[in-house]
């Protein structure tokens, strides 16, 4: 570290050049396109008095003298800090382990702690309920042998359970690719000095990671805030995103209340988001030279060998239990009541596969795109902010995160009034383009791609460009040849996440898909989870999704390692 | 097998004529938005595809909230034939709107109503094509595991056997279940029907937020008990799971719907399927063991498998008591749904420990009789059941305009839900203390 008196937000700063200013014009104009214009359509009811025009706020009045959402407004804080804890507790060790020592396998475990964020919606969580609900395995088992239940999933504390495992990949992947971004060649220092163990991590890894850390963590933080699936399926109805949620589909489109709610969410994540960027503020976690060109990862000995590896199982272990829940049901004839199926069949699998395939081709078609999308826009706005100082670019940023807060369901009636009224030259409405499918996923997904590859670029130190420019070489030529291959793991961590999130959303897409042979995997597995026979044949297209995120997310994490590894060796 | 051929291809024919009469033939892409399964959608799918060659039936899965802000946002541009689904309210929306166009079917052998309650929209923007009751569905294995009752009556779900073991999805949440308590409370009276929904609301787990969950939990093994429409239970045992159901004698029985969507970019492919599904043949697919659906076609039950019932011989649909009127209930609709909500959904851990209470005292008193005790714990039962609106308050224009914005001048709805609100969480706690002072008498 060069140092805390050296503030990053000053580093840099330069004269916009006309490219640039270009650059946040079109970043600017395609989110005023697809967020903020189809969003406000939809939430500008919160300001107005039910049922007639003009402008008033007492619906905010009525939200704070109302019991329930004051209610919901602090379960929420509480759950979503506490889901941070556990959460951070999950992904520390499988982080810092995999990145900092010679540990077999260290890709598969970081691909299988990927996995949990790819719970496909209602599959995942009817897996849940079958093992760990009141009657789910674990308690019938519990039940029989010492005659008592443990409540995993009751309550706030069960909807923080689930959310810690659900989004502790946030953490981990981001995390972990800061660890490995760190110049080794600090910890080397410290250990010269003498330090080692708890007090070297404590001391020097983990605040040289805190970019990746706080990016991690804020993103639990509001994802858990505005999640409603988790809370819902476990019948905490008061939590403020579930009480949006319940009022915009069930009380109807012309109350003000669920969009008032709405507003605070996306206000309460912003205030998140800029919390977050205080605590990192007037600190440079950049360093000169990248991650592979230190030491080689350190050995693990004896004790220290088998608590490693004992503690990355039980976290794997707890985390992937969902999955097998969910293999279970995908091969399960009857399974009710009792810690086991009654009987297994392939029958499930046949059938998803001789009517998905549609929807396995389009899901990899709409989720690639977004992700592509995602990281252009995520370095893109990375780069305004952090490199040339524009105030357009935090304005940016703090767009492209309201996102997060939007609920689905609104984004997706947004784009309906906003593009519905378009028709293309084939005659065809512009909202029933698959294309704006892939649009809705890319603006939903977009923060989690902004946050690793802001992440990425907090940690490149600013001399490396600089001495690059020194040198003759132009704006444009330097970022090509300096900030993104510098950047790369940290954007590889952004597909990945906006990738394999997109993959099973739905929300969104569940508004917006108007043909059959345009669905994504989601979208059917939906269809399939709404009658009895359709449950294990919903669990069969959730595992093949799990399967073929799973698989996608292994592979770049290859390239990732394969391209630090090389990039050592030419080093030495 | 080959009767259902030779019935098909006779039915195609005698459409296909039908159609020529009219000069237009259906062909080309049928859409349908519907809330129903794919198990549901599927064989009607093949079987109209195959009386009508050249036809194709474009399915769009959307749960019916979503169903119908969908045909309402879209309707500048409007690409959708059909809407189908259960609850009849969603399409009361859709017609006091303006998106369903008036069709009346060619069917025969379809009466004009089941027990009280019309099949067919009498202005004819929408017609039912299967009979649904509604009732309780259990997980045999649970109930046997846990040795509970097997249920007969609404009532039996608010004794105290069944406290924590019975789930249901809020009456806002699920058309089906607000048509269930607002027969409740047409059947029994407004204070009396709202003393059993609360009664028996006090005993739930959980109130869900998706209609389906409810059988999943029960499939599951996660509740015993369930408060669903009756093919969900029905389709369960189809797909084999070991669940029960039965139909309690305040119950109501109501049509599933389907009708033409206005400005239908293939009105004729639209009114063929409505016709397919209401002949001979459409009617016979609602036996498919995974859809289970009972026929409005009297004449179709001489085909019905064995052990599902036939509603137009259910004795007590002609009890006047199960009169359901239609106008009073869309009246009221809001606030019905609304005060379940307040005073229930989001107050249920308050009401669950004063009926925990309720029921526990009431052991006592078994236990030990004491007329103090009894004098206390009806009381509190008294207090649980309270209102804070009466039948013609819930009704009044003043309160319609608090949920739809309307001239009139009142309280708005926020306000309204907060008194309520407060009002539960007094009278629950006020019970809760009498209750626990009964089991203190008769200690």
């Amino acid at each position: 570290m060069s140092g805390s008196a050296f503030p990053v937000q000053g580093a840099g700063r330069g004269i916009a050049s006309p490219g640039l200013a270009l650059l946040a014009l079109l970043i600017g104009l395609f989110l005023a396109a697809f967020l903020v214009i189809p969003v406000v359509t939809v939430i500008f009811v919160a300001f107005q008095p039910k049922g007639s025009t003009g402008f008033t706020l007492i619906n905010f009045v009525d939200f704070f003298s109302t019991d329930l959402f004051r209610r919901s407004f602090w379960n929420s804080a509480y759950v979503s800090l506490m889901s941070v804890v556990i959460a951070s507790l999950l992904a520390l060790p499988l982080a810092y382990y995999t990145t900092r020592f010679e540990f077999r396998g260290a890709a598969l475990v970081q691909t299988l702690g990927v996995i949990p964020l790819i719970m496909p919606p209602f599959a995942g969580a009817v897996a849940m309920q079958l093992l760990f609900g009141r009657n789910g395995t674990v308690n019938l088992l519990l039940d029989d042998w010492f005659g008592f239940k443990v409540p995993f999933m009751e309550g706030l504390n069960g909807v923080i359970f689930v959310e810690a495992v659900h989004y502790f990949p946030f953490i981990l992947v981001n995390l972990s690719t800061s660890l490995r971004n760190i110049d080794r060649a600090m910890e080397e220092a410290a250990q010269n000095l003498g330090c080692s163990g708890f007090r070297l991590f404590r001391r020097i890894v983990f605040p040289l990671a805190m970019p990746g850390y706080v990016a991690g963590a804020s993103l639990v933080f509001i994802k858990v805030f505005d999640d409603l699936a988790t809370p819902l399926l476990l019948n905490v109805k008061d939590m403020l995103a579930p009480q949006a949620y319940l009022r915009i589909t069930s009380v109807g489109l012309a109350d003000p209340m669920g969009y008032v709610i709405s507003v605070v969410l996306i206000v309460a994540s912003l205030l998140a988001m800029w919390l977050s960027t205080l605590a990192l503020r007037g600190k440079d976690y950049a360093t000169v030279q990248r991650g592979g060109g230190g030491t080689v990862k350190r050995p693990l000995r004896g004790i220290d060998r088998v608590l490693a590896y004992g503690a990355i199982t039980v976290v794997l272990v707890l985390v992937l239990a969902p999955h097998v829940g969910l293999f279970l049901l995908s091969i399960a004839t009857i399974w009710s009541f009792a810690p086991l199926p009654d009987g297994y069949t392939a029958a499930h699998y046949a059938r998803v596969l001789s009517e998905s395939g549609q929807y396995i081709t389009n899901t990899l078609i709409y989720a690639g795109l977004a992700g592509l999308i995602d990281v252009v826009i995520g370095s893109a706005i990375a780069y305004l902010v952090l490199r040339t100082g524009m105030p357009a670019g935090r304005w940016l940023d703090y767009v492209a995160t309201a996102a997060l807060a939007v609920p689905g369901v609104v984004l997706g009636i947004g784009f309906l009034r906003t593009y519905f009224g378009v028709t293309l030259p084939s005659g065809q409405s512009l909202a029933a383009f698959w294309g704006m499918i892939v649009l809705a996923l890319a603006i939903r997904r977009l923060p989690y791609a902004l946050r690793a590859c802001m992440a990425a670029m907090q940690q490149i130190s600013v001399s490396l460009e600089e001495a690059a420019q020194n040198l003759g070489a132009t704006r444009s030529r330097t970022v090509r040849r300096i900030v993104m291959p510098l950047m790369l793991s940290g954007v590889a961590a952004g597909f990945v996440t906006s990738f394999a999130t997109a993959a099973v959303e739905l929300s969104a897409t569940m508004m917006l898909v108007q043909t059959q042979s345009d669905a994504p995997l989601a979208y059917g597995l939906y269809v399939f989870m709404q009658s009895p026979a359709g449950r294990g044949a919903g669990a069969a297209l959730g595992v093949i999704a799990v399967v073929i995120v799973g698989l996608s997310t292994y592979v770049s994490n290859r390239l990732v390692e394969r391209d630090m590894a090389a990039r050592s060796e030419a080093k030495e | 097998m080959i009767s259902r051929r030779v019935a098909l291809a006779a039915a195609a024919l005698s459409v296909a004529l039908a159609g020529a009469a009219h000069g237009q033939a259906p062909s080309g892409k049928v859409t349908v938005v519907t809330s129903f399964s794919k198990e549901v959608t599927d064989p009607f799918k093949a079987a109209f595809e195959k009386a009508f060659p050249g036809t194709t039936l474009e399915v769009q899965n959307r749960n019916t909230n979503a169903g119908v802000k969908f045909i309402e946002e879209t309707k500048s541009n409007n690409g959708v034939d059909l809407f189908w689904a259960s609850a009849p309210d969603a399409f009361e929306v859709l017609k006091a709107k303006g998106l369903l166009e008036a069709y009346k079917p060619k069917a025969d052998g379809i009466p004009d109503k089941i027990g009280h309650f019309p099949i067919n929209d009498p202005q004819g923007f929408y017609s039912g094509f299967a009979a649904s009751g509604y009732g309780i569905m259990w997980n045999d294995r649970y109930v046997k595991a846990n040795k509970l009752p097997e249920p007969k009556e609404w009532e039996d779900l608010a004794t105290a056997p069944y406290f924590d073991h019975v789930s249901m999805a809020a009456p806002s949440r699920s058309g089906t279940t607000h048509l269930t308590i607002e027969a409740i409370l047409q059947s029994a009276g407004w204070e009396k029907g709202w003393g059993i929904v609360k009664a028996f609301s006090g005993n739930l787990r959980g109130v869900t937020e998706r209609s389906f969950g409810v059988p999943d939990a029960v499939n599951s093994g996660q509740v015993g008990y369930g408060i669903v429409i009756d093919f969900f239970g029905f389709s369960a045992q189809g797909a084999g799971f070991p669940v029960k159901f039965v139909y309690p004698s305040l119950s109501t029985i109501v049509p599933a719907n389907i009708g033409v969507v206005k400005n239908a970019p293939n009105a004729a492919g639209a009114k063929a399927f409505v016709d397919f599904i209401l002949s001979e043949p459409g009617q016979a697919i609602l036996f498919d063991p995974k859809i289970r659906r009972l026929p409005v076609r009297t004449a179709s039950y001489a085909k019905a498998p064995a052990g599902l019932p036939n509603p137009f011989e259910f004795k007590w649909l002609a009890d006047p008591k199960s009169k359901f009127d239609v106008e009073k209930s869309e009246k009221r609709f809001a606030a019905v749904d609304a005060l379940y909500d307040q005073l229930v959904t989001f107050q249920h851990e308050a009401l669950k420990a004063a009926t925990k209470a309720i029921h526990d005292a009431d052991a006592a008193i078994a236990r030990k009789p004491s007329p103090e005790a009894s004098r206390l714990v009806a009381e509190a039962r008294a207090l649980v059941a309270r209102m804070p609106v009466s039948e013609a308050e819930a009704a009044s224009p003043e309160m319609a305009a608090a949920f739809t914005g309307g001239k009139e001048k009142g309280p708005r709805q926020a306000e309204l839900e907060q008194k309520w609100a407060a009002y539960a969480k007094e009278n629950y706690a006020a019970a809760l203390a009498k209750a626990q002072a009964a089991q203190q008498a008769a200690k």
